[in-house]
Protein backbone atom coordinates (compact mmCIF):
# COMPACT_ATOMS: atom_id res chain seq x y z
CA UNK A 1 0.00 0.00 0.00
CA UNK A 2 1.00 3.57 -0.20
CA UNK A 3 3.09 5.60 2.21
CA UNK A 4 0.25 7.68 3.59
CA UNK A 5 -1.30 4.65 5.23
CA UNK A 6 1.85 3.89 7.14
CA UNK A 7 2.54 7.41 8.33
CA UNK A 8 -0.67 9.23 9.09
CA UNK A 9 -0.45 12.94 8.58
CA UNK A 10 -1.78 13.43 12.08
CA UNK A 11 1.73 12.87 13.44
CA UNK A 12 3.15 15.73 11.43
CA UNK A 13 5.20 13.40 9.25
CA UNK A 14 4.63 15.82 6.42
CA UNK A 15 6.31 18.64 8.32
CA UNK A 16 9.14 18.56 5.79
CA UNK A 17 6.73 20.05 3.30
CA UNK A 18 6.67 23.20 5.45
CA UNK A 19 10.14 23.22 7.02
CA UNK A 20 12.82 24.85 4.92
CA UNK A 21 16.12 24.28 6.73
CA UNK A 22 18.88 26.89 6.85
CA UNK A 23 18.48 28.60 3.46
CA UNK A 24 17.03 32.01 2.83
CA UNK A 25 13.88 32.86 4.74
CA UNK A 26 10.97 31.13 3.01
CA UNK A 27 8.05 32.85 1.52
CA UNK A 28 5.69 32.02 4.34
CA UNK A 29 2.64 33.05 2.35
CA UNK A 30 3.49 30.40 -0.25
CA UNK A 31 4.92 27.74 2.06
CA UNK A 32 1.93 27.50 4.38
CA UNK A 33 -0.69 26.90 1.70
CA UNK A 34 1.64 24.34 0.04
CA UNK A 35 2.07 22.57 3.38
CA UNK A 36 -1.65 22.63 4.03
CA UNK A 37 -2.32 21.26 0.58
CA UNK A 38 0.09 18.36 1.18
CA UNK A 39 -1.47 17.73 4.57
CA UNK A 40 -4.97 17.77 3.14
CA UNK A 41 -4.07 15.46 0.27
CA UNK A 42 -2.29 13.00 2.57
CA UNK A 43 -5.24 12.99 4.95
CA UNK A 44 -7.68 12.35 2.11
CA UNK A 45 -5.42 9.62 0.73
CA UNK A 46 -5.26 7.99 4.19
CA UNK A 47 -9.05 8.02 4.53
CA UNK A 48 -9.40 6.69 0.97
CA UNK A 49 -7.14 3.75 1.74
CA UNK A 50 -8.94 3.16 5.03
CA UNK A 51 -12.23 3.06 3.10
CA UNK A 52 -10.82 0.53 0.65
CA UNK A 53 -9.52 -1.50 3.59
CA UNK A 54 -12.99 -1.49 5.21
CA UNK A 55 -14.62 -2.62 1.95
CA UNK A 56 -12.25 -5.61 1.75
CA UNK A 57 -12.87 -6.32 5.42
CA UNK A 58 -16.66 -6.35 5.04
CA UNK A 59 -16.38 -8.68 2.03
CA UNK A 60 -14.08 -10.99 4.01
CA UNK A 61 -16.51 -10.96 6.96
CA UNK A 62 -19.61 -11.96 4.98
CA UNK A 63 -18.19 -14.53 2.56
CA UNK A 64 -17.39 -18.13 3.60
CA UNK A 65 -15.27 -19.91 4.68
CA UNK A 66 -15.20 -18.47 8.19
CA UNK A 67 -12.22 -18.64 10.55
CA UNK A 68 -14.13 -19.83 13.65
CA UNK A 69 -11.09 -21.12 15.59
CA UNK A 70 -9.14 -17.92 15.06
CA UNK A 71 -12.20 -15.83 16.02
CA UNK A 72 -12.48 -17.72 19.34
CA UNK A 73 -8.75 -17.22 19.97
CA UNK A 74 -9.09 -13.50 19.32
CA UNK A 75 -12.21 -13.24 21.53
CA UNK A 76 -10.13 -14.74 24.33
CA UNK A 77 -7.28 -12.34 23.56
CA UNK A 78 -9.50 -9.25 23.40
CA UNK A 79 -12.14 -10.20 25.95
CA UNK A 80 -10.87 -12.50 28.68
CA UNK A 81 -7.36 -11.05 28.77
CA UNK A 82 -8.62 -7.44 28.93
CA UNK A 83 -11.13 -8.21 31.68
CA UNK A 84 -8.86 -7.63 34.72
CA UNK A 85 -7.68 -4.25 33.42
CA UNK A 86 -11.18 -3.11 32.43
CA UNK A 87 -12.63 -4.29 35.76
CA UNK A 88 -9.93 -2.38 37.66
CA UNK A 89 -10.56 0.77 35.62
CA UNK A 90 -14.32 0.50 36.20
CA UNK A 91 -13.83 -0.09 39.92
CA UNK A 92 -11.51 2.90 40.25
CA UNK A 93 -13.96 5.16 38.43
CA UNK A 94 -16.79 4.04 40.75
CA UNK A 95 -14.79 5.05 43.84
CA UNK A 96 -13.60 8.32 42.34
CA UNK A 97 -17.10 9.31 41.23
CA UNK A 98 -18.42 8.66 44.72
CA UNK A 99 -15.62 10.64 46.43
CA UNK A 100 -15.80 13.60 44.03
CA UNK A 101 -19.54 14.10 43.94
CA UNK A 102 -20.47 13.43 47.58
CA UNK A 103 -19.50 16.91 48.88
CA UNK A 104 -21.03 18.77 45.91
CA UNK A 105 -24.29 16.87 46.23
CA UNK A 106 -24.33 17.49 49.98
CA UNK A 107 -23.93 21.25 49.39
CA UNK A 108 -27.08 21.23 47.26
CA UNK A 109 -28.91 18.99 49.73
CA UNK A 110 -29.17 16.28 47.07
CA UNK A 111 -27.21 13.50 48.77
CA UNK A 112 -30.06 11.09 48.14
CA UNK A 113 -29.41 11.47 44.41
CA UNK A 114 -25.83 10.23 44.78
CA UNK A 115 -26.56 6.57 43.87
CA UNK A 116 -28.48 7.72 40.81
CA UNK A 117 -25.64 10.01 39.73
CA UNK A 118 -23.02 7.28 40.15
CA UNK A 119 -25.00 4.56 38.39
CA UNK A 120 -26.29 6.65 35.49
CA UNK A 121 -23.01 8.40 34.80
CA UNK A 122 -21.21 5.06 34.85
CA UNK A 123 -23.67 3.24 32.65
CA UNK A 124 -24.42 6.02 30.19
CA UNK A 125 -20.97 7.41 29.57
CA UNK A 126 -18.06 6.72 31.89
CA UNK A 127 -18.21 2.91 31.69
CA UNK A 128 -18.35 2.70 27.87
CA UNK A 129 -15.72 5.35 27.17
CA UNK A 130 -13.28 4.16 29.85
CA UNK A 131 -13.64 0.58 28.57
CA UNK A 132 -13.07 1.69 24.98
CA UNK A 133 -10.00 3.75 25.87
CA UNK A 134 -8.48 0.99 28.00
CA UNK A 135 -9.09 -1.55 25.20
CA UNK A 136 -7.69 0.94 22.64
CA UNK A 137 -4.50 1.01 24.65
CA UNK A 138 -4.16 -2.69 25.32
CA UNK A 139 -5.70 -4.31 22.26
CA UNK A 140 -5.07 -1.55 19.70
CA UNK A 141 -1.36 -1.55 20.51
CA UNK A 142 -1.30 -5.36 20.52
CA UNK A 143 -2.99 -5.69 17.13
CA UNK A 144 -0.86 -2.92 15.60
CA UNK A 145 2.37 -4.49 16.86
CA UNK A 146 1.42 -8.09 16.02
CA UNK A 147 0.25 -7.39 12.48
CA UNK A 148 3.08 -4.92 11.99
CA UNK A 149 5.66 -7.52 12.92
CA UNK A 150 3.88 -10.11 10.76
CA UNK A 151 4.06 -7.66 7.87
CA UNK A 152 7.77 -6.88 8.19
CA UNK A 153 8.69 -10.55 8.65
CA UNK A 154 6.70 -11.56 5.53
CA UNK A 155 4.20 -13.65 7.49
CA UNK A 156 1.30 -11.83 5.82
CA UNK A 157 2.89 -12.53 2.42
CA UNK A 158 3.18 -16.18 3.48
CA UNK A 159 -0.55 -16.31 4.30
CA UNK A 160 -1.37 -14.86 0.88
CA UNK A 161 1.09 -17.23 -0.85
CA UNK A 162 -0.80 -20.11 0.85
CA UNK A 163 -3.91 -18.98 -1.06
CA UNK A 164 -5.54 -17.74 2.16
CA UNK A 165 -7.10 -14.28 2.34
CA UNK A 166 -5.25 -12.39 5.12
CA UNK A 167 -8.27 -10.10 5.54
CA UNK A 168 -10.34 -13.13 6.47
CA UNK A 169 -7.79 -14.78 8.76
CA UNK A 170 -6.19 -11.75 10.40
CA UNK A 171 -8.45 -8.72 10.06
CA UNK A 172 -12.05 -9.98 10.13
CA UNK A 173 -11.39 -12.16 13.19
CA UNK A 174 -9.78 -9.33 15.17
CA UNK A 175 -12.37 -6.71 14.25
CA UNK A 176 -15.27 -9.08 15.00
CA UNK A 177 -13.69 -10.06 18.32
CA UNK A 178 -13.41 -6.38 19.30
CA UNK A 179 -17.03 -5.71 18.27
CA UNK A 180 -18.36 -8.70 20.22
CA UNK A 181 -16.24 -8.22 23.34
CA UNK A 182 -16.53 -4.45 23.89
CA UNK A 183 -20.19 -4.53 25.10
CA UNK A 184 -19.40 -7.42 27.46
CA UNK A 185 -16.34 -5.67 28.84
CA UNK A 186 -18.41 -2.50 29.26
CA UNK A 187 -20.98 -4.40 31.32
CA UNK A 188 -18.14 -5.73 33.47
CA UNK A 189 -16.72 -2.22 33.96
CA UNK A 190 -20.19 -0.86 34.83
CA UNK A 191 -20.75 -3.65 37.34
CA UNK A 192 -17.39 -3.14 39.07
CA UNK A 193 -17.89 0.64 39.13
CA UNK A 194 -21.35 0.34 40.69
CA UNK A 195 -20.13 -2.10 43.36
CA UNK A 196 -17.13 0.04 44.33
CA UNK A 197 -19.27 3.19 44.14
CA UNK A 198 -21.63 1.60 46.65
CA UNK A 199 -18.71 0.48 48.86
CA UNK A 200 -17.19 3.99 48.88
CA UNK A 201 -20.61 5.43 49.65
CA UNK A 202 -21.40 2.86 52.34
CA UNK A 203 -18.11 3.49 54.13
CA UNK A 204 -19.13 7.11 54.68
CA UNK A 205 -22.85 6.58 55.14
CA UNK A 206 -23.85 2.95 55.70
CA UNK A 207 -26.48 1.65 53.28
CA UNK A 208 -27.32 -1.73 51.79
CA UNK A 209 -26.50 -2.58 48.17
CA UNK A 210 -30.20 -3.17 47.60
CA UNK A 211 -31.06 0.33 48.83
CA UNK A 212 -28.22 1.83 46.74
CA UNK A 213 -29.49 0.08 43.61
CA UNK A 214 -33.13 0.95 44.29
CA UNK A 215 -32.22 4.60 44.70
CA UNK A 216 -29.93 4.60 41.68
CA UNK A 217 -32.30 2.86 39.34
CA UNK A 218 -35.51 4.59 40.47
CA UNK A 219 -35.75 6.82 37.40
CA UNK A 220 -33.84 4.60 34.99
CA UNK A 221 -35.22 2.60 32.09
CA UNK A 222 -33.79 0.33 29.37
CA UNK A 223 -33.18 3.28 27.05
CA UNK A 224 -30.58 4.47 29.54
CA UNK A 225 -28.64 1.20 29.37
CA UNK A 226 -28.98 -0.48 26.00
CA UNK A 227 -27.93 2.26 23.53
CA UNK A 228 -24.97 3.34 25.62
CA UNK A 229 -23.80 -0.24 26.09
CA UNK A 230 -24.26 -1.24 22.46
CA UNK A 231 -22.61 1.89 21.09
CA UNK A 232 -19.39 0.19 22.16
CA UNK A 233 -19.85 -2.17 19.19
CA UNK A 234 -18.88 0.86 17.08
CA UNK A 235 -15.92 1.54 19.37
CA UNK A 236 -14.85 -2.09 18.94
CA UNK A 237 -15.06 -1.71 15.16
CA UNK A 238 -12.90 1.42 15.30
CA UNK A 239 -10.27 -0.16 17.57
CA UNK A 240 -10.07 -3.34 15.47
CA UNK A 241 -10.00 -1.59 12.09
CA UNK A 242 -7.44 1.06 13.05
CA UNK A 243 -5.18 -1.50 14.76
CA UNK A 244 -5.28 -3.86 11.76
CA UNK A 245 -4.93 -1.05 9.20
CA UNK A 246 -1.89 0.49 10.87
CA UNK A 247 -0.34 -2.95 11.46
CA UNK A 248 -0.83 -4.21 7.92
CA UNK A 249 0.72 -1.05 6.52
CA UNK A 250 3.81 -1.17 8.75
CA UNK A 251 7.11 -0.69 6.96
CA UNK A 252 10.74 -0.34 7.87
CA UNK A 253 11.62 -3.15 10.30
CA UNK A 254 11.21 -2.87 14.06
CA UNK A 255 10.96 0.92 13.95
CA UNK A 256 7.98 0.52 11.62
CA UNK A 257 6.37 -1.93 14.05
CA UNK A 258 6.79 0.61 16.86
CA UNK A 259 5.22 3.34 14.73
CA UNK A 260 2.33 1.05 13.77
CA UNK A 261 1.66 0.20 17.40
CA UNK A 262 1.81 3.79 18.64
CA UNK A 263 -0.27 5.18 15.80
CA UNK A 264 -2.87 2.44 16.31
CA UNK A 265 -3.37 3.49 19.95
CA UNK A 266 -3.38 7.23 19.26
CA UNK A 267 -5.70 7.07 16.26
CA UNK A 268 -8.06 4.50 17.80
CA UNK A 269 -8.40 6.60 20.99
CA UNK A 270 -8.97 9.76 18.97
CA UNK A 271 -11.60 8.20 16.70
CA UNK A 272 -13.34 6.54 19.67
CA UNK A 273 -13.70 9.94 21.37
CA UNK A 274 -14.93 11.59 18.16
CA UNK A 275 -17.36 8.75 17.48
CA UNK A 276 -18.64 9.04 21.04
CA UNK A 277 -19.68 12.66 20.44
CA UNK A 278 -21.64 11.65 17.34
CA UNK A 279 -23.17 8.57 18.97
CA UNK A 280 -24.29 10.44 22.11
CA UNK A 281 -26.01 13.04 19.91
CA UNK A 282 -27.64 10.23 17.93
CA UNK A 283 -28.79 8.40 21.07
CA UNK A 284 -30.27 11.59 22.56
CA UNK A 285 -32.16 12.17 19.31
CA UNK A 286 -33.41 8.60 18.95
CA UNK A 287 -34.14 7.95 22.64
CA UNK A 288 -35.35 11.27 24.08
CA UNK A 289 -35.70 11.40 27.90
CA UNK B 1 20.62 -33.39 -18.13
CA UNK B 2 19.29 -29.96 -18.78
CA UNK B 3 18.74 -30.60 -22.43
CA UNK B 4 16.15 -33.28 -21.88
CA UNK B 5 14.12 -31.00 -19.62
CA UNK B 6 14.21 -28.13 -22.10
CA UNK B 7 13.47 -30.45 -24.98
CA UNK B 8 10.11 -31.19 -23.35
CA UNK B 9 9.48 -27.58 -24.38
CA UNK B 10 6.83 -26.99 -21.77
CA UNK B 11 7.65 -24.10 -19.48
CA UNK B 12 6.17 -24.42 -15.99
CA UNK B 13 6.95 -20.73 -15.47
CA UNK B 14 7.41 -18.18 -18.21
CA UNK B 15 8.44 -14.59 -17.52
CA UNK B 16 8.23 -12.30 -20.53
CA UNK B 17 9.57 -8.73 -20.60
CA UNK B 18 8.90 -8.35 -16.86
CA UNK B 19 9.48 -4.87 -15.44
CA UNK B 20 9.16 -3.50 -11.93
CA UNK B 21 10.11 -0.10 -10.57
CA UNK B 22 10.18 1.12 -6.95
CA UNK B 23 10.29 4.90 -6.81
CA UNK B 24 13.17 5.94 -9.06
CA UNK B 25 14.79 2.52 -9.01
CA UNK B 26 14.08 0.16 -11.90
CA UNK B 27 14.54 -3.23 -10.27
CA UNK B 28 13.50 -5.47 -13.17
CA UNK B 29 13.84 -4.27 -16.74
CA UNK B 30 12.17 -6.42 -19.43
CA UNK B 31 13.34 -9.67 -17.84
CA UNK B 32 12.80 -12.92 -19.79
CA UNK B 33 13.13 -16.32 -18.18
CA UNK B 34 11.59 -19.76 -18.68
CA UNK B 35 11.64 -22.61 -16.19
CA UNK B 36 10.84 -25.97 -17.75
CA UNK B 37 8.86 -28.73 -16.10
CA UNK B 38 10.94 -30.66 -13.59
CA UNK B 39 14.04 -28.46 -13.75
CA UNK B 40 15.67 -26.41 -11.04
CA UNK B 41 16.98 -23.00 -11.98
CA UNK B 42 19.06 -21.02 -9.53
CA UNK B 43 18.91 -17.27 -9.89
CA UNK B 44 22.09 -15.48 -8.88
CA UNK B 45 22.84 -11.81 -8.68
CA UNK B 46 24.13 -9.07 -6.47
CA UNK B 47 22.02 -7.91 -3.51
CA UNK B 48 19.21 -5.58 -4.48
CA UNK B 49 19.00 -6.74 -8.09
CA UNK B 50 15.39 -7.87 -7.73
CA UNK B 51 15.70 -11.62 -7.24
CA UNK B 52 13.24 -11.78 -4.33
CA UNK B 53 10.96 -9.28 -6.08
CA UNK B 54 10.88 -11.62 -9.08
CA UNK B 55 9.65 -14.49 -6.88
CA UNK B 56 6.96 -12.27 -5.32
CA UNK B 57 5.80 -11.17 -8.76
CA UNK B 58 5.50 -14.79 -9.86
CA UNK B 59 3.19 -15.70 -6.96
CA UNK B 60 1.18 -12.47 -7.30
CA UNK B 61 2.26 -10.87 -4.01
CA UNK B 62 3.33 -7.83 -6.03
CA UNK B 63 2.17 -6.67 -9.43
CA UNK B 64 4.56 -6.06 -12.34
CA UNK B 65 4.55 -2.65 -14.00
CA UNK B 66 4.83 -4.34 -17.37
CA UNK B 67 5.31 -7.77 -18.90
CA UNK B 68 3.70 -11.18 -18.53
CA UNK B 69 3.91 -14.08 -16.10
CA UNK B 70 2.59 -17.49 -17.07
CA UNK B 71 2.34 -20.48 -14.76
CA UNK B 72 1.44 -23.74 -16.48
CA UNK B 73 0.31 -21.70 -19.48
CA UNK B 74 -2.06 -19.48 -17.45
CA UNK B 75 -1.47 -15.76 -17.63
CA UNK B 76 -1.42 -14.48 -14.04
CA UNK B 77 -2.57 -10.94 -14.87
CA UNK B 78 -5.83 -12.24 -16.35
CA UNK B 79 -6.81 -14.34 -13.32
CA UNK B 80 -9.55 -13.51 -10.83
CA UNK B 81 -8.61 -13.77 -7.13
CA UNK B 82 -10.18 -17.25 -6.92
CA UNK B 83 -8.22 -18.43 -9.95
CA UNK B 84 -5.06 -16.81 -8.63
CA UNK B 85 -5.52 -18.75 -5.39
CA UNK B 86 -6.09 -21.96 -7.39
CA UNK B 87 -2.72 -21.39 -9.09
CA UNK B 88 -1.06 -20.46 -5.78
CA UNK B 89 -2.02 -23.87 -4.38
CA UNK B 90 0.24 -25.42 -7.03
CA UNK B 91 3.19 -23.37 -5.80
CA UNK B 92 5.22 -23.83 -2.61
CA UNK B 93 7.11 -20.77 -1.37
CA UNK B 94 9.98 -20.82 1.11
CA UNK B 95 10.58 -17.29 2.37
CA UNK B 96 14.02 -15.94 3.17
CA UNK B 97 13.39 -15.87 6.94
CA UNK B 98 10.95 -18.84 6.67
CA UNK B 99 8.05 -16.53 7.71
CA UNK B 100 6.56 -19.05 10.15
CA UNK B 101 3.46 -17.78 11.93
CA UNK B 102 4.68 -16.69 15.37
CA UNK B 103 1.41 -17.34 17.17
CA UNK B 104 1.04 -20.93 15.91
CA UNK B 105 3.00 -24.05 16.88
CA UNK B 106 5.16 -25.87 14.34
CA UNK B 107 2.36 -28.39 13.83
CA UNK B 108 -0.24 -25.65 13.29
CA UNK B 109 2.10 -23.87 10.87
CA UNK B 110 2.43 -26.94 8.67
CA UNK B 111 -1.28 -27.73 9.03
CA UNK B 112 -2.25 -24.17 8.04
CA UNK B 113 -2.65 -24.78 4.28
CA UNK B 114 -4.00 -28.31 4.84
CA UNK B 115 -6.73 -27.07 7.18
CA UNK B 116 -7.93 -24.55 4.61
CA UNK B 117 -7.51 -26.35 1.29
CA UNK B 118 -8.14 -30.03 1.97
CA UNK B 119 -11.07 -32.02 3.35
CA UNK B 120 -8.80 -34.06 5.65
CA UNK B 121 -10.07 -35.20 9.04
CA UNK B 122 -8.12 -34.11 12.11
CA UNK B 123 -6.38 -37.51 12.28
CA UNK B 124 -5.46 -37.49 8.60
CA UNK B 125 -4.15 -33.95 8.85
CA UNK B 126 -2.11 -34.76 11.91
CA UNK B 127 -0.61 -37.81 10.20
CA UNK B 128 0.24 -35.74 7.13
CA UNK B 129 1.89 -33.03 9.24
CA UNK B 130 3.99 -35.64 11.08
CA UNK B 131 4.98 -37.20 7.76
CA UNK B 132 6.07 -33.82 6.37
CA UNK B 133 7.97 -32.92 9.52
CA UNK B 134 9.67 -36.32 9.52
CA UNK B 135 10.74 -35.68 5.91
CA UNK B 136 12.60 -32.54 7.01
CA UNK B 137 13.84 -34.22 10.23
CA UNK B 138 11.80 -31.95 12.47
CA UNK B 139 9.27 -34.36 13.97
CA UNK B 140 10.52 -33.73 17.50
CA UNK B 141 9.69 -30.00 17.21
CA UNK B 142 6.01 -30.57 16.53
CA UNK B 143 4.76 -28.72 19.63
CA UNK B 144 7.39 -25.98 19.68
CA UNK B 145 6.74 -22.35 18.87
CA UNK B 146 8.70 -20.76 15.98
CA UNK B 147 10.44 -18.44 18.47
CA UNK B 148 12.09 -21.48 20.07
CA UNK B 149 13.66 -22.70 16.80
CA UNK B 150 17.09 -21.94 15.30
CA UNK B 151 17.43 -20.45 11.80
CA UNK B 152 18.08 -23.84 10.20
CA UNK B 153 15.13 -25.44 12.00
CA UNK B 154 12.84 -22.62 10.85
CA UNK B 155 13.95 -23.19 7.25
CA UNK B 156 13.17 -26.90 7.56
CA UNK B 157 9.70 -26.23 8.99
CA UNK B 158 9.16 -23.60 6.26
CA UNK B 159 10.04 -26.25 3.69
CA UNK B 160 7.59 -28.71 5.25
CA UNK B 161 4.84 -26.05 5.13
CA UNK B 162 5.68 -25.22 1.50
CA UNK B 163 5.41 -28.93 0.61
CA UNK B 164 2.11 -29.47 2.43
CA UNK B 165 -0.13 -29.24 -0.64
CA UNK B 166 2.22 -31.29 -2.88
CA UNK B 167 3.17 -28.35 -5.08
CA UNK B 168 4.25 -28.78 -8.69
CA UNK B 169 6.41 -25.68 -8.44
CA UNK B 170 8.75 -24.53 -5.66
CA UNK B 171 10.06 -21.01 -5.17
CA UNK B 172 12.90 -20.85 -2.66
CA UNK B 173 14.20 -17.47 -1.55
CA UNK B 174 17.75 -17.83 -0.25
CA UNK B 175 17.21 -21.17 1.49
CA UNK B 176 20.71 -21.21 3.02
CA UNK B 177 21.13 -17.50 3.87
CA UNK B 178 22.34 -16.91 7.41
CA UNK B 179 23.04 -20.59 8.12
CA UNK B 180 26.32 -22.16 9.18
CA UNK B 181 28.07 -24.20 6.45
CA UNK B 182 27.04 -27.58 7.85
CA UNK B 183 23.34 -26.66 8.22
CA UNK B 184 23.43 -24.96 4.79
CA UNK B 185 24.86 -28.14 3.27
CA UNK B 186 22.12 -30.21 4.95
CA UNK B 187 19.43 -27.89 3.60
CA UNK B 188 20.96 -28.11 0.09
CA UNK B 189 21.00 -31.88 0.37
CA UNK B 190 17.38 -31.88 1.49
CA UNK B 191 16.32 -29.68 -1.43
CA UNK B 192 18.13 -31.97 -3.89
CA UNK B 193 16.48 -35.06 -2.39
CA UNK B 194 13.05 -33.43 -2.56
CA UNK B 195 13.63 -32.47 -6.20
CA UNK B 196 14.57 -36.05 -7.03
CA UNK B 197 11.55 -37.45 -5.19
CA UNK B 198 8.89 -35.06 -6.44
CA UNK B 199 10.25 -33.76 -9.78
CA UNK B 200 9.07 -30.25 -9.04
CA UNK B 201 9.95 -27.25 -11.19
CA UNK B 202 11.90 -24.86 -8.97
CA UNK B 203 13.48 -21.47 -8.81
CA UNK B 204 16.12 -21.12 -6.11
CA UNK B 205 17.29 -17.58 -5.44
CA UNK B 206 20.67 -17.71 -3.74
CA UNK B 207 24.09 -16.16 -3.21
CA UNK B 208 25.51 -19.48 -2.14
CA UNK B 209 27.55 -21.10 -4.95
CA UNK B 210 27.63 -24.39 -3.04
CA UNK B 211 23.85 -24.33 -3.23
CA UNK B 212 24.10 -23.83 -6.98
CA UNK B 213 26.50 -26.75 -7.32
CA UNK B 214 24.21 -28.98 -5.32
CA UNK B 215 20.74 -28.18 -6.65
CA UNK B 216 20.91 -26.35 -10.01
CA UNK B 217 20.12 -27.82 -13.41
CA UNK B 218 20.57 -24.37 -14.87
CA UNK B 219 21.85 -21.00 -13.64
CA UNK B 220 20.49 -17.54 -14.44
CA UNK B 221 22.58 -14.52 -13.49
CA UNK B 222 20.60 -11.33 -12.93
CA UNK B 223 22.22 -7.98 -13.56
CA UNK B 224 20.71 -4.53 -14.08
CA UNK B 225 17.19 -5.93 -14.11
CA UNK B 226 17.72 -8.56 -16.80
CA UNK B 227 19.04 -12.09 -17.13
CA UNK B 228 22.66 -11.42 -18.00
CA UNK B 229 23.72 -15.03 -18.34
CA UNK B 230 21.75 -18.27 -18.65
CA UNK B 231 23.24 -21.76 -18.84
CA UNK B 232 24.65 -24.64 -16.84
CA UNK B 233 27.08 -24.03 -13.99
CA UNK B 234 29.85 -25.52 -16.14
CA UNK B 235 29.06 -23.05 -18.91
CA UNK B 236 29.02 -20.23 -16.39
CA UNK B 237 32.44 -21.19 -15.06
CA UNK B 238 33.77 -21.45 -18.61
CA UNK B 239 32.35 -18.06 -19.61
CA UNK B 240 34.87 -15.38 -20.49
CA UNK B 241 32.44 -12.52 -19.89
CA UNK B 242 34.15 -10.15 -17.40
CA UNK B 243 31.06 -9.74 -15.17
CA UNK B 244 30.37 -13.49 -15.01
CA UNK B 245 34.05 -14.19 -14.36
CA UNK B 246 34.12 -11.55 -11.63
CA UNK B 247 31.01 -13.04 -10.01
CA UNK B 248 32.52 -16.54 -10.03
CA UNK B 249 35.84 -15.26 -8.74
CA UNK B 250 34.20 -13.27 -5.93
CA UNK B 251 32.24 -16.31 -4.76
CA UNK B 252 35.54 -18.27 -4.65
CA UNK B 253 33.86 -21.54 -3.70
CA UNK B 254 33.15 -23.40 -6.90
CA UNK B 255 35.37 -26.32 -7.82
Amino acid sequence: MKRSAQVPVLFGAKASAISTGSGPRPDVAKAIPAGLKTLLLSTLEWFGELGEFCARLVKAMVTPPYEGRELLRQMDEVGAKSLPLVAMAGAAIGVVLSMHTRDSMAQFGAKSLLPQLIILSLVKETGPIITALVVSGRVGAGIGAELGSMKVTEQIDAIEASAVNPYKFLVATRVLACMLMLPLLTIAADFCGIVTGWIANALVEPMSLRFFLNQGLAQANLADFLPSTFKTVVFGFIIGVIGCFQGMNARGGTAGVGRASTSAVVLASLFVILADVVLVRLIITLFPQ
Amino acid sequence: MTMTKQDDNKPAIRLHRLSKTFGDQKVLDRLDLEIYCGETVTVLGRSGTGKSVMLKLIIGLQQPDDGEIEIDGEKMAALSLDDLNRVRKKVGFLFQQAALYDSLTVEENVAFPLRRHTAMTDDQRQARVRELLARVQMEEAVDKMPGDLSGGMKKRVGLARALALDPEIMLLDEPTAGLDPITASEINELIRELQNERHMSSIVVTHDMRSVEKVADRVALLNEGRIFFEGTLREMIASDDPFVAKFIEASGEVK
